[in-house]
């Protein structure tokens, strides 16, 4: 059931999806491929806290909020520059992250959970209501296209290809988090708090590092989606979203980064395909994710244990190499 | 073998509550340098508590706990693992998603001397040699009795001064439970590791301690060697199940 990926399988693929604007000139389907792409960096981000640190978040729509409004704010009022402000925004949304994990961090499961949940709404309220700055329900309109050496890049195929690279910078990044000592220790955490203390490991610092990692990102896509979206308003960064963003990560797999993948691609998807039942499509899609979770609960591609090992061991023991850094 | 009189670990008065319910209603007692002491007591009696208290997991309200001549009352649990106090937490908790050898290796989390760790965790597979040749398995598919050999083969990695087993018995089959106790007592008595176990199983625990403490409900009712312990008609009947 589960595709290998082998060098030749990932390089088929990505051959295909640098061909994809060259084959089609049709709008509407980039349109979903880019939403797709935005969708993807905010699995994966989410997967970052929740599959590997095991931190449940109720409230990531409120990153990619902040990144979405940061990103905004400063392209309109003070005309900073497209990747700046990419910056800028996960730096921002990396904050928020840490500020709402300082005190909440402590708590496990539910109540973080919860505490989150909280968080979302709060923010968009603040969206709604801080009507001098975010201009509140009306939303933000014109928000400006990425230009590089004044040139503005405001094709779909544009921001088709910026998402790709986005998406492998993320992760390249997470993949390379995720097999350091860092990574190895948020597992432990994740795993057993008290056993992670008992060797030295101190919880709260990893599971601060992975969520605002994951803020960081959802900062990203948030800004990136202003762009490409050029209007953004409240209704976007709703708990609806934050569900749909978590469904897409237990989808597709918890902790695993292809699954993060796949998980959104089929939560974007699905809907679109399943568009000629009108009416009756969100409850087949309800019915699918049911099913889903009865006969496959550990996800598309979640394969319930980690296949790679930091460490090298040699046959018969011996050598041991590597060290874990804190 | 004594410094001047420096105890292993003495806690005096250690009292911890949790919400407003007394958990411990402060307890003292000592462990001498390469000394294995029991703590003995029904389910509630506030062992592991006591346990979670010394090594910084549970904040205390009152009393204090010295370690090699230092007092560690207010140490944070990472700073405590660093001077060389290493707990076994009770159902063992090994990270099941890592593979067996990981483990161990994370023991030595704070440690930097690479030679000696690979020496070590020789020295853990020779004491333990179902894990090795288990190495590269996920510790979550190891058996009840591997998993605990897995976690205090994964305390001593750290190579400490004080090593606390919470419960170590605790799910295991009689003959795994002997098994284990048997290597506890190896431990103790061949490489000198003072040892702080907290235990249900009475009779295990006097066969592997020197001495040990009986607690009830957060507190220290007796106290005595192994030998006196076993003798005792009050212990005997309600610890051992003797008459």
């Amino acid at each position: 059931m589960k595709i290998k990926l082998t060098k030749p399988v990932l390089a088929v693929v990505f051959a295909l999806l640098l061909a994809l604007p060259l084959v089609t000139t049709n709008n509407y389907v980039l349109h979903i491929f880019i939403s797709m792409g935005i969708y993807v960096i905010l699995s994966l981000s989410l997967n970052f806290v929740t599959g590997f640190a095991g931190q449940l978040s109720l409230g990531h729509a409120a990153f990619y909020g902040i990144g979405s409004y940061v990103g905004a704010l400063i392209m309109l009022n003070f005309h900073v520059n497209f990747f700046l402000a990419l910056i800028i925004s996960a730096v921002v949304s990396g904050l928020f992250g840490f500020l709402l994990g300082l005190p909440t961090l402590r708590l496990k499961g539910d109540y973080l959970a919860i505490v989150t949940l909280g968080f979302g709404e709060i923010v968009r309220l603040v969206f709604i209501n801080w009507a001098k700055v975010t201009r509140g329900p009306l939303g933000l309109p014109g928000i400006p296209k990425p230009t590089v050496f004044g040139v503005e890049l405001n094709t779909s195929m544009a921001f088709y290809y910026m998402a790709i690279v986005m998406i492998i910078v993320t992760v390249v990044i997470m993949n390379k988090i995720i097999n350091s000592g860092i990574g190895m220790a948020m597992q432990t955490v994740k795993a057993d708090e008290i056993a992670a203390e008992s060797v030295g490991i101190q919880p709260i610092k990893y599971k601060m590092l992975a969520f605002v990692i994951s803020s960081a990102f959802a900062g990203i896509a948030g800004c990136f989606y202003a762009s490409f979206i050029s209007y953004i308003s409240p209704t976007t960064f709703i708990y609806n979203t934050s569900v749909t963003i978590l469904a897409m990560v237990v989808l597709g797999g918890l902790g695993s980064i292809p699954g993060s993948i796949v998980g959104a691609v089929i939560l974007t998807l699905a809907p679109e395909l399943l568009r000629f039942l009108s009416n009756y499509r969100m409850l087949i899609f309800g019915a699918l994710m049911v099913v889903m979770m009865i006969y496959r609960p550990q996800g598309f591609w979640g394969a319930g244990k980690r296949v790679k090992n930091i460490y090298k061991i040699k046959a018969g023991g011996g050598k041991h190499v590597g060290h874990i850094k804190g | 073998m004594m410094k001047n009189n420096v105890y292993a670990l003495e806690i005096k008065d250690l009292q911890v509550k949790y919400g407003v319910i007394p958990a411990l209603k402060g307890i003292s007692l000592k462990v001498e340098p390469g000394e294995a002491v029991a703590l003995i007591g029904a389910n509630g009696a506030g062992k592991t508590t006591t346990l979670h208290a010394i090594s910084g997991i549970v904040r205390k309200a009152g009393g204090s706990v010295i370690f090699d001549g230092k007092d560690i009352s207010n140490s944070p649990a990472h700073e405590i693992v660093s001077m060389g106090i290493s707990q076994v937490p009770e159902g063992r908790g090994i990270f099941s998603n890592l593979t067996v050898y990981e483990n161990i290796k994370l023991g030595a989390y704070l440690r930097k001397d690479e030679k000696g760790i690979s020496e070590d965790i020789q020295k853990v597979y020779d004491l333990f040699p179902r894990l090795e040749e288990r190495k590269t398995q996920l510790a979550g598919t190891l058996s009840g009795g591997e998993q605990q050999m897995l976690a205090i083969g994964r305390s001593l990695m750290a190579k400490p001064k004080l090593l606390l087993l919470d419960e170590p018995s605790m799910g295991l089959a009689p003959i795994v439970v002997e098994t284990i106790f048997r290597t506890i007592k190896k431990i103790n008595r061949e490489s000198g590791m003072t040892i702080l176990l907290v235990e249900q199983n009475a009779q295990m625990a006097l066969y592997a301690a020197h001495r040990a403490y009986v607690m009830e409900t957060g507190e220290i009712v007796t106290t005595g060697t192994s030998k006196e312990l076993k003798a005792n008609d009050e212990i005997r009947k309600s610890y051992l199940g003797l008459h």
